[in-house]
């Protein structure tokens, strides 16, 4: 099994980026390989609350991140760095979570904040890195 | 002068430079990924706050919703416009430039 990490560095709706690499890690998750995705500067704001696309007559892909956790997609690493310099918060972000099978089907937090440090450390771990 | 801005104060210095170029009295209408300027504590919230002593900021709202930046987490004193607030700003203003 190899590691895949895909890095998300776009603002939602302003760019075709994020919806392409959401749904590459929809589709890579078909694949059984340990899957994270990473959230530096501007794509923490794909994670933001209450997106409504609906006035710019465009699909909102917001609420597809909930179903993440059902891809086994249940590791989101969210730079604290990139937060603050947003003026954000975890409690700002969509509350995500996943069940773990091996613990009951508890639900589980998928957001993990981590410091620019801890996510170098993470980005040097993998095996495949995929940016969007 | 109008001036739109479309892109994230966080990735480009679109807006830096449209509002170190803005004459005083200019308005400067805010779009798209641009919008994200107008939240207060970030870092770049004392650039736009500075900004509005001298010329007239607007976001559209539509994009705002679109990104999830309620009011309350706006700088106060932003004016928010439509679709409609857009193309009056077009017209009422003997130009538009656009920091694409």
């Amino acid at each position: 099994m190899k590691k895949f990490m895909y890095v998300n560095r776009h603002a939602p709706h302003g760019t075709i980026y994020p919806l392409e690499g959401l749904e590459v890690v929809l589709i890579g998750a078909a694949f059984d390989q340990d899957v994270s995705m990473a959230f530096i500067g501007d794509g923490v704001f794909q994670l933001n609350k209450g997106q409504d696309t609906g006035a710019l007559g465009m699909k909102n892909s917001a609420p597809t991140y909930g179903a993440l956790g059902d891809y086994e997609v249940t590791k989101l690493y969210v730079e604290q760095e990139s937060l603050d310099e947003r003026g954000l918060e975890l409690n700002d972000l969509m509350n995500l979570t996943w069940e773990d099978e091996e613990a009951d089907w508890v639900e589980k937090p998928s957001i993990r904040v981590v410091s620019r440090a801890q996510l170098s450390d993470l980005l040097e771990q993998q095996d495949v890195i995929l940016n969007f | 002068m109008l001036h739109t801005v479309n892109k994230s104060p966080f990735d480009s210095h679109s807006l830096q430079t449209c509002l170190g170029l803005a004459k005083a009295g200019s308005d400067i209408l805010l779009i798209e990924d641009a919008v994200y300027a107008v939240m207060s504590g970030t870092a770049v919230t004392s650039m736009v706050e500075s900004a509005m002593s001298s010329s007239t900021i607007y976001a559209l709202e539509p994009d705002l919703r679109a990104r999830g930046i309620g009011f309350e987490k706006m700088i106060s004193g932003i004016n928010l416009v439509g679709y409609d607030g857009f193309v009056e700003l077009a017209v009422t203003n003997d130009k538009v430039q656009s920091w694409l």
